[in-house]
C-alpha cells in the first residue's frame, strides 16, 4: 500500500472508530477538568455553582432526610415522605393488567440490580397478565420510539425510566393522554405522570457525603472530589450539594476531576493528586462504583486511606470493613425498581397514590455496615436491593446459596 | 538505536520537566510508579510496531484489552486456583484474535484497517452483550498481583515490561525482524525475493494480539474490573508508535524507538495532569501529533540523515 494513502486511510479509521468509542460528555468538556487548576487558588477550590441547582429543592430535600415516612418500616419501597395523595378513580380497572416498562439502560451495576428486582416484583403479582419490557440502550431517539411503541401495544399502565430529562419531556407528556404513566428514577419536565417515584434525591446524596468529610477531615484538610461525568441533573444536584457543603466549611477542595466511571482513570488521578500534594485528606464522590480503585490508589501508595465516601456496593463495603475505613456510603436504593409495579396495581385498583413519591434513601454507617455486607454476593451487587425476600433471591442477582 | 535519539532526547525533557513540577518523581517510588503505570502502554505500543512496520494497523487492541479484562473477571469469579489457566486462556484468546485479524487481511485482502476496525466492533459488542455493560464476577489477589505487586520495591509490571521490551528488539534483530521490515519496505519486492510476506504480517498480528492479552492483564491487576478500561488504547498505542518516529505504511523505524514513543506519551500526560489540564486534552494532544508525525514524514529534507524508502533501493 503506498505510504500516503495508508495515511488517509489510518485517519479515516481513527475518526470513525472515535465516534463510536468517544464518550462526548466526558472528553469534550474543556471548562470542566480546567476548572481543578484555575480555581484551586480561589477559596475552597469548588468553582462555580452548576447550572442544575435549584435552591429551593436542595432545601427541600436536606429537610426531608430527617423526616419520618409513612408506610411500612420494614419495606421502605412501600414508604413515602410526606406524601400528597393523588386521586386515580378514573384509571380503575378489572384486571388482569397488562403492565408496559420503557427502560433507559441496563448498562450499569445499579441498573442491572434494579431491573432484576422490578421483573422478580412483577412475577409476585398474579393479577398482572403480561409484562412487556423495552430496553432503550442509553439511546434518547429509541426510548422515543420504545414510548411509542408500547402505547400502540394495549398496556394498561407505562412504567418509564426516563434515559435524559428534557429529550424525553414531550414523549412522556404524549403518553400521558393514552394510558397511566408512572415515571422513576431520573425525573422529567411535567407533571403529567400520575406519580413520580424517586429517592430522596442528588442533593441529600451529596451532602450526606460532604457532611461527614467535612466532620472528619481536619480544618485546612486537602479534599479530592471524584466525579462520573457532567451535565446529568442527578449527578449534578450531587455535587452541586456538596459544594454548597464545602464552601461553608473549613477543609480545602483541591481537586475536582471527572474519572469517566472508569477504575483506571480513577486510581491514576488519585495517584497523581497524591504525588502532587503528598497526601490527600478525604475523597468525596458523586459515585461509589469507582471507590475500592480511590481507595487501592492510597494502599499502593503505602498511605492511609483517608476519609472516604463511597455508595452501597459489595466491593466497596467489603474493603471499608476488611480495612477497617472511615467511610460513609449515601446510597441511592435499587429497591425503588420495586416501586413503580406497585404503584402501578394501585392505580389500576383505583387505589390512591403520591404524586411525588419520596422513598426513604438511608446511608450505610459504621454502626449499620454489618448489616448491609452481604459475603455471598457478587462484588458489584447493590446492597439495598429490597430484594432479599424475593423469590429467587440470591442467584438471580448472581449471589451463592449460603 | 539512533533512530531512537530524537524521541529519546523528547522524553529526557518532559522527565525534567516532571521532576521540576514534582520532585517525589525523582525518588525510586515515584518512577517506578510511573514505570508502572505506563508499561500497558508501552507493551501495547511494541504489539502495534510490529504490525504498522509491517505495513498494516491494528486498531482492535483497545477492546481486545476491555475483553480480556471481562472475561478473566467472569471466568475467574474470586477462585484463587483460576488465576494460572485463566492466564494462559487470555493469552490464547489474545493470539487467536491476532491470528484471525492476520490470516483475512493477508489472505482474504481485506485492507487491515477495515479488519481491526470490524474486530473493535465485534469485541466490544460482543463484551456489551455478554456483560449488560456491567461485568460480573471477581478477580483473584494471585491475578492482581501483576498489576499492583512487586518484587521487592520493583513492580512485576515493570519486570513484565522489561522482559517484553528484550524480546521484541531480539524479535526485530532476528530474521523475523529483517522479514517484516522488508514485507513493510516493499511488499512485492520482499515476496519476489522469497520472503513469505503473508506468513510475517500474520505473525506480527498475533504479537499485537499477545501484547493486548499482556497489557489487559496488567491493567486488570492495576486497577480491577472494569467494562471501559481499554477504551481509546488504540490510538494511544498508534500516536506512541508514530510518536517514536515509526512511519505509517511500514518498513521504517525502530522498536525501541516506539517504546520510547509510549513512554513520551504517558510522560506528556502525566506531566499535563501535574499542571491541573488533564482529560479533555489528551485526545487532542494524541491527534496533534499523529498529524505532526505524518506530516514531518512527508517533508523532504535536504540534510537527510537516512534514506527515504525507495532510496534505499536506488542507494544499494
Amino acid at each position: 500500500m503506498p505510504r500516503h494513502k495508508a495515511a488517509v486511510a489510518v485517519f479515516a479509521a481513527l475518526a470513525l472508530a472515535g465516534c463510536t468509542t468517544d464518550k462526548p460528555a466526558a472528553t469534550s468538556q474543556p471548562a470542566a477538568p480546567a476548572a481543578s487548576a484555575s480555581q484551586s487558588a480561589q477559596g475552597s477550590g469548588t468553582g462555580a455553582q452548576s447550572k442544575f441547582f435549584v435552591q429551593a429543592d436542595f432545601d427541600a430535600q436536606l429537610a426531608m432526610r430527617s423526616q419520618t415516612p409513612q408506610g411500612p418500616t420494614d419495606k421502605p419501597w412501600e414508604q413515602a415522605i410526606a406524601p400528597q395523595m393523588t386521586d386515580t378513580a378514573k384509571y380503575k380497572k378489572d384486571g388482569p393488567y397488562h403492565l408496559c416498562f420503557s427502560n433507559a439502560a441496563v448498562n450499569n451495576p445499579w441498573r442491572q440490580v434494579g431491573w432484576k428486582t422490578m421483573q422478580a416484583e412483577a412475577g409476585l403479582h398474579k393479577e398482572i397478565s403480561k409484562f412487556t419490557a423495552l430496553d432503550a440502550e442509553g439511546k434518547d431517539d429509541k426510548q422515543i420510539s420504545d414510548i411509542a411503541e408500547l402505547q400502540a401495544k394495549g398496556c394498561d399502565a407505562l412504567i418509564i425510566s426516563p434515559n435524559t430529562t428534557a429529550t424525553l419531556t414531550p414523549a412522556v407528556t404524549a403518553a400521558c393522554e393514552k394510558v397511566p404513566v408512572i415515571v422513576f428514577d431520573r425525573g422529567v419536565e411535567t407533571d403529567c405522570p400520575v406519580t413520580f417515584i424517586k429517592p430522596i434525591g442528588g442533593y441529600a446524596f451529596g451532602a450526606d457525603a460532604a457532611e461527614f468529610l467535612v466532620e472528619k477531615v481536619p480544618a485546612g484538610g486537602k479534599v479530592l472530589a471524584l466525579r462520573i461525568l457532567p451535565g446529568v441533573d442527578v449527578l449534578e444536584t450531587r455535587w452541586s450539594a456538596a459544594k454548597v457543603v464545602f464552601d461553608k466549611s473549613k477543609v480545602q477542595v483541591v481537586g475536582v476531576e471527572f474519572t469517566d466511571g472508569d477504575a483506571a482513570k480513577t486510581k491514576s488521578i488519585v495517584s497523581d493528586y497524591i504525588q502532587r500534594h503528598g497526601k490527600i485528606d478525604g475523597v468525596w464522590m458523586d459515585a461509589g462504583a469507582t471507590a475500592v480503585a480511590a481507595i487501592e490508589a492510597f494502599e499502593d501508595a503505602g498511605l492511609p486511606v483517608p476519609p472516604i465516601n463511597g455508595e452501597d456496593q459489595q466491593d466497596f463495603l467489603q474493603k471499608w470493613k476488611d480495612a477497617n475505613l472511615t467511610a460513609v456510603a449515601p446510597t441511592y436504593p435499587t429497591y425503588q425498581w420495586r416501586t413503580p409495579i406497585i404503584a402501578a396495581l394501585k392505580i389500576l385498583k383505583g387505589e390512591e397514590v403520591p404524586k411525588a413519591w419520596n422513598l426513604p434513601q438511608p446511608k450505610v454507617t459504621a454502626e449499620n455496615l454489618s448489616t448491609y455486607l452481604k459475603p455471598n454476593m457478587p462484588p458489584l451487587h447493590y446492597a439495598l436491593c429490597g430484594c432479599e425476600d424475593l423469590p429467587g433471591f440470591p442467584e438471580t442477582w448472581g449471589g451463592k446459596k449460603s | 538505536m539512533k533512530r531512537a535519539l530524537p524521541i529519546l532526547a523528547v522524553l529526557v525533557v518532559l522527565l525534567a520537566a516532571i521532576a521540576v513540577a514534582n520532585p517525589y518523581f525523582l525518588e525510586p517510588a515515584g518512577f517506578l510508579a510511573f514505570l508502572k503505570r505506563a508499561a500497558p502502554l508501552v507493551i501495547l505500543a511494541a504489539g502495534q510496531y510490529f504490525v504498522i512496520v509491517s505495513g498494516e494497523f491494528d486498531l482492535s487492541v483497545g477492546s481486545l484489552v476491555t475483553a480480556e479484562v471481562v472475561i478473566a473477571a467472569r471466568l475467574i469469579d474470586g477462585e484463587e486456583s483460576a488465576t494460572w489457566p485463566v492466564i494462559a486462556l487470555l493469552i490464547v484468546i489474545g493470539l487467536l484474535v491476532g491470528l484471525v485479524n492476520g490470516v483475512v487481511t493477508t489472505k482474504l485482502r481485506v485492507p487491515s484497517f477495515i479488519v481491526t476496525l470490524g474486530m473493535l466492533l465485534i469485541l466490544s459488542g460482543a463484551v456489551f452483550l455478554w456483560t449488560g455493560g456491567a461485568p460480573r464476577g471477581a478477580l483473584s489477589e494471585g491475578f492482581r498481583t501483576f498489576g499492583r505487586g512487586g518484587l521487592g520495591p520493583i513492580p512485576w509490571s515493570v519486570l513484565i515490561l522489561l522482559a517484553v521490551g528484550a524480546a521484541a528488539i531480539w524479535l526485530m534483530r532476528a530474521d523475523f525482524g529483517k522479514t517484516l521490515m522488508a514485507t513493510g519496505d516493499n511488499e512485492r519486492a520482499a515476496a519476489l525475493s522469497g520472503v513469505r510476506v503473508d506468513r510475517a504480517k500474520i505473525f506480527a498480528f498475533m504479537l499485537s494480539g499477545l501484547a493486548a492479552a499482556v497489557a489487559g492483564i496488567l491493567l486488570g491487576g492495576f486497577a480491577g474490573v472494569s467494562a471501559q478500561v481499554g477504551q481509546g488504547l488504540e490510538f494511544s498505542a498508534i500516536t506512541a508508535v508514530v510518536l517514536g518516529g515509526v512511519v505509517l505504511g511500514g518498513g521504517r523505524g525502530s522498536v525501541l524507538a516506539a517504546m520510547a514513543g509510549a513512554f513520551t506519551l504517558e510522560a506528556l500526560f502525566t506531566l499535563l495532569n501535574l499542571y491541573g489540564i488533564s482529560g479533555a486534552l489528551e485526545f487532542t494532544v494524541q491527534g496533534v501529533i499523529i498529524i505532526a508525525a505524518v506530516a514531518a514524514g512527508a517533508i523532504r529534507l535536504p540534510w537527510k540523515f537516512t534514506p527515504r524508502k525507495g532510496d534505499a533501493h536506488a542507494a544499494s
